[in-house]
């Protein structure tokens, strides 16, 4: 593209004039200028949003993994030595991280206090307590969680184990299936917009063809032509990054106001609008640029041959 | 100055421009390129300024080799050679200092000396006083001029003319013909491609004529030769 010496040699005048130019020749194709810059805006409003939603869900995800874990219900009739012979077992399983033991008075009471109003009703089985004694395994990678407990089942007085089978595989799919049709979807906008502005760059250069035929025949050189160019691109894609970071900004503002009371209580936690919001106005307001410049690039290449 | 060895031009249309074109041109020459139209005369000024590019042997200018020049040295080439058209290719939109200060400007020529060279440039092509007018104010034969001065502004050692006088009256042609003479009195050397008889035939000079992309006759101080 652009070599460093042009850049480092170019003077303050010429620069000035660069800029002259391509804000001259926004103005000059105002309808094609609008479309491209709205099609950039449409498509990072759409990457503004699902980036908030997957990092959200990201985060989600991250809280889940890290909060899987295994419960061995012990078998009632085991004795103390019986119990720490099986905790004993668990302990040689090389992927274990972790043994919390909870009884079953431990366990009634986390019964009923995550019930609420309801959980009154189970008090009575304070008298005649029909639970558990509980092992409460992590494993240090999530992902070894249905090995461990495979092989934890096997094992004597393990009467029960449960690590919430299925819904946490369920959960990590479909996370990821909306990632990839997200992408798709992104991808897809991208391109559109990255054809819109090279198509208004295009015109600039037909409607300037005679200068740039001019400046060529007199030894202008090649990033001299290219340089109004490159920054109308620029201009374009960051122009159509002002809203899309507005809306986003805002909507996610709206959006985590009345989500997180909700979400109170619940493992869930969105992240916080700060700096969260700035690195997504960041990310957009790049990604109009590199859309802005690549599609302004594209143009130069196919039409000025140079 | 230019040393043309052997060269062939092919089109992807199959049209071969130029059929073995071997020619010397020394610096201060005036030359003309006559022939009849087809004949390959504008493939032949093409490529003295690297416009075309030969499909086969060398063209140096000042020893450096035309052809297979990287693209990102041609802008340096063509700041020593000068250009002039048959329709002028002025800016409608720029009077006629900031039509010559253009070619100036864009090759990033400091600010200062940019003025004193287009008045300069503008008096040797008599136009000093109608430097505020626009091009399409102007006549053809002073539009000419216009570009006359654009083109050797920069002082080029090298200024070629495709049928600078094709869309101008007689009288009018001469006074261009007096300016290309002036301009080669300083020592630039001056190539030209014309169909306009009577001018080859009153200024002598070289006459190099073109048939058939190939060259059948080359004299210096020769006559246009071909019935109009």
């Amino acid at each position: 593209m652009m070599s460093k010496e042009v850049i480092t040699d170019m003077k303050s005048r010429t620069l000035s004039r660069h800029f002259r130019e391509s804000f001259k020749s926004l103005g000059r194709n105002g309808w094609m200028t609008f479309a491209s810059a709205s099609a950039v805006t449409m498509t990072l409003i759409l990457v503004g949003v699902f980036f908030a939603i997957m990092m959200n869900l990201n985060q989600v995800a991250t809280n889940i993994e890290e909060d899987v874990e295994i419960r061995v219900h012990i078998d009632v009739a085991a004795t103390e030595e019986n119990q720490e012979e099986l905790r004993g077992k668990i302990d040689n399983i090389a992927q274990v991280e972790s043994i919390d033991y909870s009884d079953k008075e431990d366990e009634l009471t986390n019964l009923i206090d995550s019930l609420g109003d309801e959980g009154e009703a189970f008090k009575l089985f304070e008298q005649d307590n029909p639970l558990n004694d509980v092992f409460v395994v992590k494993t240090t990678n999530p992902n070894d969680t249905m090995g461990v407990a495979k092989q934890i089942e096997k094992m004597d007085y393990a009467a029960k184990v449960k690590y919430g089978q299925g819904s946490v595989e369920k959960l990590f799919s479909g996370i990821s299936l909306s990632r990839n049709i997200g992408i798709v979807l992104i991808v897809g906008l991208l391109f559109t917009a990255m054809f819109l502005i090279s198509n208004t760059i295009k015109i600039t250069i037909v409607s300037r063809r005679k200068e740039i035929e001019i400046m060529r025949l007199v030894g202008a050189t090649n990033s001299f032509i290219r340089w109004p160019f490159f920054l109308e691109g620029l201009w374009l894609g960051i122009l159509g990054s002002i809203i899309p970071v507005g809306v986003v900004s805002v909507a996610y503002y709206y959006s985590y106001e009345f989500l997180e009371p909700k979400l109170q209580g619940h493992f869930i936690q969105l992240i916080e609008f700060t700096p969260f919001i700035y690195q997504v106005g960041a990310l957009l307001i790049f990604m109009g640029a590199l859309i802005g410049v690549w599609g302004s690039m594209m143009s130069v290449r196919k039409f000025l041959k140079i | 100055m230019i040393e043309m060895k052997n060269v062939y031009k092919k089109y992807r249309n199959g049209v071969t421009a130029a059929n073995g074109i071997d020619v010397k041109i020394k610096q201060g020459e005036f030359v003309y390129i006559v022939g009849p139209s087809g004949a390959g005369k504008s493939t032949f000024i093409k490529m003295m300024y690297r416009e075309e590019k030969p499909t086969s042997g060398t063209i140096t200018l000042n020893g450096i080799d035309m052809g297979s020049m990287k693209n990102n040295k041609v802008p340096h080439i063509r700041r020593n050679i000068g250009v002039v058209f048959q329709d002028f290719k002025l800016l409608p939109k720029l009077n006629v200092y900031e039509n010559v200060a253009f070619a100036l400007e864009v090759i990033e020529e400091p600010q200062k000396n940019i003025k004193q060279k287009v008045m300069d440039t503008l008096d040797l092509v008599g136009l000093k006083h109608k430097v505020r007018m626009f091009p399409d104010e102007l006549s053809g034969g002073e539009q000419q001029r216009v570009s006359i001065a654009r083109s050797i502004v920069n002082q080029p050692k090298l200024v070629i003319a495709d049928e600078p006088t094709g869309n101008l009256d007689p009288d009018t042609s001469w006074e261009i013909m007096n300016i290309f003479d002036e301009i080669n009195t300083r020592g630039t050397t001056v190539l030209m491609a014309t169909h306009n008889k009577e001018i080859v035939n009153t200024i002598k000079h070289r006459v190099i004529a073109i048939e058939g992309g190939r060259i059948v006759r080359d004299e210096q101080r020769g006559d246009y030769g071909y019935e109009i």
